[in-house]
């Protein structure tokens, strides 16, 4: 094919090298029981009629086998919504991947999950939104949720998968989270992914709502760190602090275009989950195109590659391949400028007003949500 | 710190962990949950040892014979590499029966 002797290269047309991925992020629905007022899925949500089939599910997993990804994570919206599930899964692990289902064990029974054992998953990560129901029926919009899923978790440990527990923490929430490290231990989990709300998308209609203070950003540390030294050896944790109180941003997705990608319902291959904030970008589809060329010569996934585009503060910082100028979608939200210095990191001319204004929010009171919906019609 | 491992456990890949080649990159890696670990010579030498029924003496025993090196050198080795894994999870103890 004469478009692989094409040079890849940056927004700005230096020359760039694309490595291998190692994982892909399969979002097979958007479809999902639960409202999570900062569902990760873009604002503007994928309907079921322009989902992509398990057909083509299976080539994609085969492209991306091919092109160097090891394993995959199957993620919505709620997986267990579409119900040919085991069949997509099927279709990963002939490819040879390793699978991850993602997963709020909401809507997968136990004869599902047992197919879906069948079917070659290999690990289950199940998201726990509190720690008692009340909490957890609240924040996920889910009457009933809480016992669903504490049904689900006994379900996966009598059948043997490895269990991960995720747990989203905010301002609500927060100061529970020794209770959460408890609970995960009580379930038999083998990690817990205590991952800090990301302000994008659902939950930046939400700050004031979710925003957690300094304090508590700083209760959490300490947490997980005790933690880590009490769990040695039984339970690993994974933890995702809030940027909004770091001093340097987060290294995002370990450098756009590096390591990872991810597959939208429709087919549409992102560079990260949020890359559709980036108004600007066109993000190509495994419809039109073989995983392959897309990652290796499409524009979006080359705009960010190496560090030769990188503005000021970050050309010359020598964090600038460590952290790679932090998220690309949290400079476009914050800055109105993708290719900005992240904004939470102390070196960004915006840090004291993004500062002021996550300090502003923690301190609000309301804790009223805007809950994740599809919008009506269209 | 209290060591994770002794001499008398037996070390093996649990559920969700296996060792698999990576044929786009000519390696062998380590899979588990969402994790995957690109192995170098040494470390896979160790985990293709795991077969859930040889202590961790035995298996450097082994190990020392068959790269015909001191088994105070191996020992030190498998034991850190291993405590390692056993840290990350990826890697399971059981008493001898």
């Amino acid at each position: 094919m004469k478009d692989q002797q094409h040079q890849p290269r940056d927004l700005d047309g230096n020359p760039v090298t694309p490595g291998l991925p190692m994982a892909m992020l399969a979002e097979v629905t958007h479809r999902c029981p639960l409202a999570c007022p900062y569902c990760s899925n873009p604002v503007d949500l994928v309907r079921a009629a322009k989902e992509i089939s398990a057909d083509d599910w299976g080539r994609v997993f085969r492209q991306a086998a091919d092109l160097g990804v090891l394993q995959v994570h199957i993620s919505g919206g709620e997986p267990g919504a579409r119900k040919d599930l085991a069949q997509i899964v099927g279709h990963a692990r002939d490819a040879g991947l390793y699978v991850n289902l993602i997963t709020s064990g909401i809507g997968i029974t136990r004869d599902r999950l047992i197919e879906l054992d069948r079917a070659g998953v290999d690990h289950v990560q199940l998201s726990l939104q509190g720690i008692r129901p009340d909490m957890a029926d609240r924040i996920s919009g889910h009457p009933g949720s809480w016992d669903k899923k504490m049904a689900f978790s006994d379900w996966v440990t009598e059948i043997g998968f490895p269990l991960t527990i995720n747990a989203v923490v905010h301002r609500q929430n927060m100061d529970r989270l020794p209770d959460m490290v408890d609970l995960a231990e009580r379930l038999g989990a083998r990690r817990i992914e205590v991952a800090t709300v990301q302000f994008h998308g659902w939950a930046d209609r939400n700050r004031g709502a979710l925003m957690p203070t300094r304090e508590q950003a700083e209760f959490a540390r300490q947490v997980v760190n005790a933690a880590r030294i009490r769990l040695r050896g039984r339970m690993v944790i994974d933890y995702v602090p809030a940027d909004h109180h770091a001093i340097y941003p987060k290294a995002c997705m370990g450098g756009w275009g590096s390591t990872g990608l991810n597959v939208g319902p429709d087919g549409t291959v992102l560079p990260c989950h949020a890359a559709q904030t980036i108004d600007w970008m066109r993000f190509e589809n495994v419809q039109d195109r073989s995983l392959s060329d897309i990652w290796h010569l499409s524009d979006s996934f080359n705009a960010f590659r190496g560090t030769a585009w990188m503005p000021e503060p970050c050309r010359g910082c020598d964090r600038k391949s460590v952290d790679f100028g932090g998220c690309r979608c949290q400079a476009m939200a914050l800055a109105g400028d993708a290719r900005a210095t992240d904004p939470v990191c102390s070196k960004s001319p915006l840090h004291a007003g993004v500062v002021a204004r996550a300090e502003e929010d923690a301190a609000a009171t309301t804790t009223e949500f805007i809950y994740r919906r599809m919008s009506k019609g269209g | 710190m209290t060591a994770l491992i002794g001499p008398d456990d037996i070390p093996y890949l649990p559920r969700g962990v296996r060792l698999q080649g990576d044929r786009v990159r000519g390696i062998r890696v380590l899979q588990a949950p969402e994790r995957a670990l690109q192995l170098d010579q040494i470390g896979e030498a160790i985990l293709s040892e795991l077969d859930g029924a040889r202590s961790l003496d035995r298996i450097v025993r082994d190990l020392a014979a068959r790269y015909n090196a001191p088994v105070e050198q191996i020992g030190g080795d498998v034991r850190d590499f291993l405590t390692g894994l056993i840290e990350r999870r990826m890697v399971f103890l059981k008493d001898a029966a």
